[in-house]
Formats: C-alpha cells, sequence, structure tokens
C-alpha cells in the first residue's frame, strides 16, 4: 500500500473506520515525512507532540466507537495566520516574535472539535501579503514541483506553505487563508485543489487579519471531496464574528454527485486577457471542453468591469491592511525595540518587525486613505467594487458556475519577479474579482503546463453555493484526471 | 444678557462650542464583554479584544445601541436609522489597536435641541449637531516613575457618547447652563452617571472671539481636560480673553488644542497643528453597519421617564411652583422625586420651601447629597402634616427638623418623646396668659398705655413658660384681650 501521508482524506477515513489505520500511524507518517522534507520549508512551527497526542485521544475515542466525525484523526496543516492556544503564531513576521496565544481561532478549534490533528503550523508570506512566499521572514518556500532547469520554484502565495505540505504529501490536508488568491493560486501552482468559500462561511475570529472585508479561510486537499469534507469540519457562524453569516451549513460532501449534464457554465471574455500565454488560453479550453463532454452548458458571458478589479483590489486591501496592521506596535506583545521616546520605539520595532512588501502596503494604504485622496481611491475603489460584485450578479442570471484559468502562469522561480511588484501583483489578476465579490472558488487541477508544471482551472459560483461549486469541481477533477506526481519533496517516496 | 470682551478697538463676544463625551451606563464595554465598573485594580477588565490581541474582532454591544438612542430621544434629536461605525486611526499607547472605532460621517444621532433657562429668566436654546457613539481610550499613567509610563487598559473600550452642540453659546453661564442641562439629561435617562470629577463626563470646549457685529467665525481653539463645570467656565473666560489680547495685539488665533490647568485658571498649548493627525477615517470592516427599525426606537420612546423640562412644566402647572423653584427641584432626578413624595397629598408650595429652605441647606452645611438624607420624604411629610394640623407650630417644627436631621427619627414620635405638641387648650394658655401678666405689672401697663410692641414681649415671655408648645395665634389674641384699655 501506499504510505500512509499519501492518502486523501476519504481513504484514511475508510482507513480508519474499518480498523486499517490508527491516527498515530497516520499522523507519525505525515511527521515523519515533514522531518525528511524540511528543505521545503513548508512549515515555521512543527508541533509533534501536540499531535501525536491528539492522534492517540483520537485512537482513544475510535477504539470507544466515539469517533468525531469525517475529520476524525485525519492531520491538517495549519497556516501560521490561524491564531492556535499555546503554540507559536507568527504570521510569519519578525514582528509577531514569541507571541503565543492563550486562544484557539474559530476555525482550527471546530477542526479539533471535529476531531483532526493539527502537524505544525505553515509558511506563508508576511502577514498572507504575496504570490509567491517569498516574503516570510522565515525565509521563502520551495515548491515541491521543479523543472528540468533544476531552479526551485515558487509554491505561489500566501498559503505557500500549505499547498506545498499538501502536494508533497507532509499533510493529508491543510487550511490556508485566502484575500485575493491566496488559497486558489498557490493550489495552482502546486497541483492541488485549494477553496475559497463565501466570505462570511468561516469566522474570522482569532486568525490574523490581513484585509478584514476580504480574508476567508478555506481549504488546501488533495481532492475535490477533500476540500468539501475539510470545509465542514470549519465552517459555519459565530457570533464572535459580526462578518460571519448566520446560516445553516449544508452537506457539502452530499453536494457531489458526479452529474453536471445542463449545469451552466459561463465562460467570461474579460479574462482573456492581452499577452497571455498559450498555454493558459489552452487548459481554459480543455476545461470548458470537459464540461461540455459531461453534459453541461458552455455560455458565454461578460464582467465588464473584470479589468478594475486588480487596481481596486490594491486599494482596498491595503487600506484596511494599514489599520490592520496598526496594533503590532511593540507595546504589548511581540517584537519590541526600544527608543528613547514612546515615537521612536514605535519607528524601531515596526522599521525592523516588518519586511519590505508589508511597509510598501501599509503605506499604500495610509495614502489611499489619507486626508484628500480617501474619495479619488477608497471611496471609488467602493463603488467600483459594487459594480463588480453587480457584473457577477448579472451573469449568474445565465449560468450556474464561471469557469476562468486560475493563474496566469505555472510556477516561476523564487527571486522572479522580486523587483517588479507589479508583475508580482499580476498573478491575482483571475482570483481578485470573485475575491471582491465575496463568492465562493475553487482552483483544480487541470493540467500541466508547457513547462511540466501544474496549471489550475479556477470555478466560481453564487454566494453560498458552494455546493455547485464542489459537485462542479469534482467532475472537473475527474474529467482531467490530474495523475502527475511533483518531482522533489516528500518522504516515502 | 449678553457677555461681552471689552477691548481696545472693539467689544468682542464669545463663541463656544461644546463636546462632551459622556459614559455610557452599560455592563459591558461596547465591543467586548469586559466589565465596566470603575476604580478596579489596573488591568483587570481587560479582555482580548481590549488588548487588541492579533485576530481580535469587535461584537456589538446592544444595550449601548439603546443607550444611545435613548439619550438621543432625550435630547430632542433625529435618531438615524443607518449609521456606521468607522476607524479613527493614530498610533498612542493606550490604544491598543491603533484606531478608535468611532462614527464619522454617519452618526446614530442628528440634529436636536436644547432649551436652557438662563438665571435672569431669558431662555436660550442652542442646537446639538450630532451624537455620535465610539470606545474610550485606555489610561497612561505618567507620574509613577521617572522614566517609564504605564497604560491601564481598563477604559479601554468602554462606549462613550459623543454629544457635539452647534457653536451656539456667547458666554461661559450659557455653556455652565447646557453642561448642567445634558447632565441632568442623561442622569435622569440612567445613560451616563454625570460624574466628571471621575471623568465619566467630560467637555471639550471649543471657543473663538469675533467682533461685535461680525458674522463669520475666527480661528477656535480647543480646550480639553475640564473636569467641572466651574473649571470649564473658568477656561473659557481665560481663553476668550487671551484670544481678545492676540487679535488687539495685531497677532492671530492658532488653531491648536490646548490643556486647562485647575491650579493657575490657564490653558496652555497642547498640540500645535503641525503634528495635527490624519486620522484616515474608513468605515470598519469588521463590523456591519447599525439597521434600527421605528418599532425598536418606538419601544424605547415608550420607556422614556418624564425628563426635567416637562417636570419642571409640570410642577408649575399642577402645582402651582413658581418657575425658580421647579427649575431648583427638577435639576437632579434624585430631588424631583424626593419632593414629589414630600408633596404628595400636601400643600406643594409649602413641602417646596421646606425641601429648598431647609432641607438643601442643612444638607450642603453637612456636606451630604439628596441620596444620603438623614431625613426621609416619608418623615418630611409627616412634619408637614404636623403644622398643617396645627399639632405643632412652624417653630417648633423647625426644632424637630433639626432633630430629624441628626437622628433621623420620625417627627411623630419626636413631638411625643419631647411633648412638643401645641397647647391648644384655652384654659391653659389662658393661666400662662395670666401668669405673666401679674409677674410683669410695669410692662402690662405700657401695652395699655399703647405701646404695641410690648404686646410681643409678653407673647414671648408666655411661649417661653409653655416651651413653645402654646399656639402662638391664641396667645396674642388672649393678650391683646386682656391688655386693651
Amino acid at each position: 500500500m501506499t504510505h500512509a501521508n499519501e492518502l486523501t482524506i476519504t481513504q484514511a477515513r475508510d482507513a480508519l473506520s474499518a480498523g486499517d489505520l490508527s491516527a498515530t500511524e497516520l499522523t507519525q507518517a505525515c511527521l515523519d515525512a515533514m522531518a525528511a522534507a524540511r528543505d521545503l520549508n513548508a512549515f515555521i512551527t512543527e508541533t509533534p507532540e501536540l499531535a501525536l497526542q491528539r492522534a492517540a485521544q483520537s485512537d482513544a475515542r475510535i477504539a470507544r466507537g466515539e469517533s468525531l466525525g469525517g475529520l476524525e484523526g485525519i492531520p491538517v496543516a495549519v497556516k501560521d495566520l490561524f491564531g492556535t492556544q499555546g503554540v507559536l503564531t507568527t504570521a510569519a513576521s519578525h514582528i509577531l516574535d514569541g507571541f503565543i496565544p492563550r486562544y484557539e481561532s474559530t476555525v482550527t478549534e471546530n477542526l479539533l472539535n471535529a476531531g483532526s490533528v493539527m502537524t505544525g503550523k505553515t509558511n506563508l508570506d508576511e502577514f498572507a501579503m504575496g504570490s509567491a512566499n517569498v516574503t516570510s521572514y522565515y525565509g521563502p518556500v520551495k515548491n515541491p514541483w521543479k523543472r528540468d532547469d533544476g531552479k526551485d520554484r515558487v509554491p505561489g502565495g500566501s498559503s505557500g506553505g500549505s499547498a506545498a505540505a499538501v502536494a508533497a504529501h507532509l499533510s493529508l490536508a491543510a487550511i490556508g487563508t485566502d484575500t485575493g488568491g491566496s488559497i486558489r493560486q498557490p493550489a495552482s501552482f502546486c497541483g492541488i485543489v485549494g477553496m475559497k468559500p463565501t466570505y462570511g462561511r468561516c469566522s474570522r475570529w482569532g486568525v490574523v487579519a490581513f484585509a478584514s472585508s476580504l480574508d476567508q479561510a478555506g481549504p488546501l486537499t488533495k481532492t475535490v471531496r477533500d476540500a468539501a469534507i475539510l470545509l465542514q469540519g470549519m465552517a459555519g457562524h459565530d457570533v464572535k464574528d459580526s462578518t460571519s453569516a448566520p446560516m445553516a451549513v449544508p452537506d457539502f460532501e452530499a453536494a457531489i454527485t458526479g452529474d453536471v449534464r445542463g449545469l451552466r457554465v459561463g465562460i467570461p471574455r474579460e479574462y482573456q486577457i492581452d499577452g497571455s500565454p498559450a498555454e493558459i488560453d489552452a487548459i481554459w479550453q480543455k476545461g470548458a471542453d470537459m464540461f461540455r463532454d459531461a453534459g453541461a452548458e458552455i455560455v458565454d458571458i461578460s464582467l465588464p468591469h473584470t479589468k478594475y478589479a486588480l487596481p481596486t483590489y490594491y486599494i482596498v486591501a491595503p487600506a484596511e491592511a494599514s489599520s490592520n496592521l496598526s496594533r503590532y506596535d511593540g507595546v504589548r506583545y511581540g517584537l519590541r525595540i526600544d527608543g528613547d521616546s514612546l515615537d521612536q520605539m514605535y519607528e524601531n520595532t515596526r522599521g525592523e518587525g516588518f519586511g519590505d512588501e508589508v511597509k510598501r502596503r501599509v503605506l499604500i494604504g495610509a495614502y489611499v486613505l489619507s486626508a484628500g485622496y480617501y474619495d479619488a481611491y477608497y471611496v471609488k475603489a467602493q463603488q467600483v467594487r459594487s459594480r463588480i460584485a453587480e457584473d457577477f450578479k448579472t451573469a449568474f442570471q445565465k449560468v450556474d458556475v464561471i469557469l476562468t484559468p486560475t493563474a496566469p502562469s505555472t510556477a516561476f522561480a523564487i527571486g522572479e519577479k522580486m523587483d517588479d511588484p507589479i508583475a508580482m501583483y499580476m498573478n491575482d489578476v483571475f482570483t481578485v474579482p470573485a475575491s471582491m465579490a465575496g463568492l465562493p472558488c475553487m482552483s483544480v487541477p487541470g493540467g500541466l503546463g508547457d513547462d511540466g508544471l501544474p496549471l489550475g482551472l479556477h470555478l466560481i459560483t453564487k454566494p453560498f453555493d458552494e455546493e455547485t461549486l464542489f459537485r462542479a469541481g469534482d467532475v472537473l477533477e475527474k474529467q482531467a484526471n490530474f495523475t502527475a506526481r511533483p518531482n522533489s519533496g516528500g518522504a516515502g517516496r | 444678557m449678553s457677555y461681552l470682551i471689552k477691548g481696545e478697538t472693539a467689544d468682542w463676544e464669545l463663541v463656544i462650542g461644546l463636546e462632551i463625551h459622556a459614559q455610557v451606563i452599560s455592563n459591558s464595554k461596547l465591543f467586548s464583554g469586559s466589565a465596566t465598573a470603575f476604580g478596579a485594580a489596573p488591568n483587570s477588565h481587560v479582555s482580548l479584544v481590549d488588548a487588541a490581541m492579533p485576530g481580535m474582532l469587535p461584537v456589538i454591544n446592544k444595550h449601548c445601541i439603546e443607550q444611545a438612542v435613548k439619550t438621543g430621544l432625550g435630547l430632542n434629536a433625529q435618531i438615524n436609522l443607518h449609521s456606521v461605525f468607522e476607524r479613527k486611526n493614530y498610533f498612542y499607547a493606550d490604544l491598543p489597536q491603533g484606531y478608535q472605532i468611532s462614527q464619522f460621517l454617519h452618526p446614530i444621532v442628528g440634529e436636536g435641541k436644547l432649551v436652557l433657562d438662563m438665571e435672569d429668566g431669558s431662555v436660550r436654546e442652542i442646537g446639538i449637531e450630532r451624537l455620535h457613539m465610539e470606545q474610550d481610550a485606555g489610561k497612561s499613567i505618567h507620574d509613577k516613575d521617572p522614566r517609564r509610563t504605564f497604560i491601564d487598559l481598563n477604559r479601554a473600550g468602554v462606549c462613550l457618547m459623543e454629544i457635539v452642540s452647534h457653536p451656539e453659546m456667547r458666554s461661559p453661564e450659557e455653556a455652565g447652563a447646557y453642561v448642567r442641562k445634558v447632565r441632568s439629561i442623561v442622569r435622569y435617562l440612567e445613560t451616563c452617571d454625570g460624574n466628571m470629577e471621575e471623568g465619566s463626563m467630560r467637555a471639550d470646549v471649543n471657543v473663538s472671539v469675533r467682533k461685535v457685529g461680525e458674522t463669520d467665525l475666527r480661528t477656535r481653539t480647543e480646550t480639553k481636560n475640564v473636569n467641572s463645570v466651574r473649571f470649564m467656565m473658568q477656561a473659557i473666560e481665560y481663553e476668550a480673553q487671551r484670544q481678545v489680547e492676540v487679535w488687539e495685539s495685531g497677532g492671530a488665533v492658532d488653531q491648536e488644542t490646548r490643556l486647562f490647568d485647575p491650579d493657575s485658571g490657564e490653558t496652555r498649548a497642547m498640540r500645535s497643528k503641525e503634528y495635527a493627525h490624519d486620522y484616515r477615517y474608513f468605515p470598519d470592516p469588521d463590523l456591519l453597519p447599525i439597521e434600527l427599525t421605528e418599532a425598536f426606537i418606538d419601544a424605547i420612546r415608550e420607556q422614556m421617564p418624564e425628563l426635567p423640562d416637562q417636570k419642571k412644566k409640570r410642577f408649575m402647572r399642577d402645582l402651582g411652583l413658581s418657575a425658580y423653584d421647579a427649575d431648583v427641584l427638577v435639576g437632579e432626578r434624585e430631588t424631583a422625586d424626593y419632593f414629589e413624595v414630600v408633596a404628595q397629598g400636601r400643600d406643594a408650595k409649602a413641602a417646596a420651601n421646606w425641601v429648598i429652605s431647609n432641607l438643601f441647606g442643612a444638607l450642603k452645611a453637612a456636606e451630604k447629597d439628596i441620596t444620603s438624607s438623614p431625613v426621609s420624604a416619608e418623615h418630611l411629610g409627616r412634619l408637614l402634616d404636623l403644622i398643617a394640623d396645627d399639632t405643632i407650630s412652624g417653630r417648633i417644627a423647625k426644632d424637630v427638623f433639626e432633630i430629624m436631621f441628626a437622628t433621623g427619627q420620625d417627627p411623630v414620635l419626636i413631638v411625643e418623646e419631647k411633648g412638643l405638641r401645641q397647647i391648644t387648650d384655652t384654659g391653659a394658655i389662658e393661666a400662662a396668659v395670666d401668669q405673666a401678666i401679674a409677674d410683669n405689672p410695669d410692662q402690662a401697663e405700657e401695652v395699655r398705655q399703647g405701646n404695641a410692641k410690648a404686646i410681643g414681649w409678653f407673647v414671648g415671655q408666655v411661649m417661653q413658660k409653655t416651651q413653645g408648645k402654646a399656639n402662638p395665634q391664641a396667645v396674642n389674641k388672649l393678650l391683646r384681650d386682656k391688655l386693651s384699655s
């Protein structure tokens, strides 16, 4: 049999309930794989003792016939943006040095209550700001996928550690957060499934905030079904988050029927961008063909304000971030670099504590909110944001799901685009519009690019219609039959 | 009534606007479950949200919304069905989030007005621009250590209402009356305890001056840290005088924040405009806008108590009190309640007299307030009954009141125990009168000769003989009868 860490959640669930595998064995396999693949730098903190302790508890529950459900005993890697009680929580920033929360984020608490086992805290871009996982204070993450040129590739970002960990089978699954594409783009780069639910589906309580009106937790998994199972354990209304939706959570896995006959799949013409590589058009076309083959109806649609989404995002997200990051001031926790005055202490602490990309966004954000510029930037951006949401609303009168590419390229080499922030920001061009509208969306591996690296296909549905998203994603996954494996990293290969 | 400052070149008038920060009475903070009680050990009422730990989110306290709406209704103001919490961004060590959650473009309460009854009988109407809700900051303590500042976050996140007036006050007295009126209303409503010494009500004072006849406003200053009505009036006087001197000497007033120093009675510049903050307000993405319904507001309106203005009118109309007496009695809800118990079924004017002259005087001398009065309203009422049914005279009543104030006893008991009941038996009085005349033949003769004044002396003698218990009218009448020639 394959090594336990290479199982999907679905397979492990069956093996655990059949008694063929213990949670402890499964967890140990992941811990061994993590230890063997430290070169990837996917984890900031490994939590082997805690993981084995929880796995043992899980085994005890299974033995007593008190299994907590689909995630009982399943190892999950957690992006180091989620506050985890008693476990270092860094947001990959120097400024949170030594910060150990006394609280557990709602999402990770939900996962604990569902019986899952946290194996460690994964690396990310500092404060989730980045598309390549190169802004982490703890160093870049390497994509387990390699090219023949031998250069290390980025895993995408900001949930790069989570994506790399799943792709390299260091964990059965991982959770991340997505603000403008931070789950979906790394999923595309690493050849896995990455899903962002509707804004409000998962609580943001206890998750280090980047851009509050956009941040949303979601699963990174090996299969679409696994994503449905993992999201089931994460989601739910939380009175501690005023923006979490007071709605019941449907049975996501039950929505996966394998049948998309009659499903209307929209192809938005504005996602056809100038200078887009032929391989991107090709994979997109392949996606449409696969849906048609499965009995879905392909419909051309228009989302006219698409081209404004990225610039608008880079006003709204930094604006919120500049304010959200004000609390990191050296006064109460984390890093403090003393100075002769309070202002000097602030300057020293924030000057040393934040990396360049974070500083860039804090500056952009402070600028667009400042007197005299607020109306021209922030207010205008909010107006455009409403238009973008209206575009989708109109489109969803004609279609059930929208299909686009996830990213404009395959994974690039570490070090590329570092001196060109705009080129870096372009990574999110296909993922940002759905984020601005708060819609559920998912990247599913579609195939390989010309360079042999994975490319994802991106699906978007109506607010709170994750069920259609999983149903469509599952069919696409089966049609694509993506079986390629990364050629580096991971133990037990 | 006009308050003008005489300058070399012109007479100057004052333009005063007030921002009152009133701490809302609520068990927990505006966005967290922490307690709000004053006087707890430092940093003992601090939740993860108050300390702005990473990932913490504010959740609105519905009770605070109700309190703000109630106050808005009490200020005769527009309640806005849609309002928005925004972030006011600035760095300070006692502001854990690095921003204060406040309201900016869309406050919960809009235009309102207050009517001020001035001491000289004039009436002034002052417009209220808005009332908005916001979080308080923590406290920085600079005087415990020469080098370090200590931070107490107990207050951080407590709900404040900022009540902003239009710049429509023209004298320190008007400003004083305005603050007292606001204080009275919030105390009636139980939305703020109005305690200025403890800082649960604070005022920032915007002052400018202009020459009489000018219609435009000149540059204003904002003075902070005035923690009593008296200090506020002092600060206004000082600041107006200072500004007149600046203008008169050819200078210009700087727009700046100033601090009042209660020891010197002066204001001094705190921050100048070069350091003016750009607060970068924007709607807080962690909170949804507040959407109120008319039904919600109506439900609060139905619970509104009678407010001082209404009460004053009722006291004048139904009880026949003078405007002055009514005004004095309605200022504090507790006083009005006390008075109403005393006046219930009795002569309201007499009740008002006793409360205002005797009780207030005694309370002031003893440095007590109405809530700690040793004389209960029921007992004072009974004392009035004893006077009304001639059980005791008004003079004896004053003695009884003194005993009541000292001991807290029931006046009926005091009168019985001390035997102070008025002598109404004419036989007994007549005997005392006869005795007095017999004992003082010379004085009796004087009266008979027509010296009316001497009658008073005889009354005194008889009252002394009877330990004041004789009915003075009866004594007077008997003396006149017996000494008439």
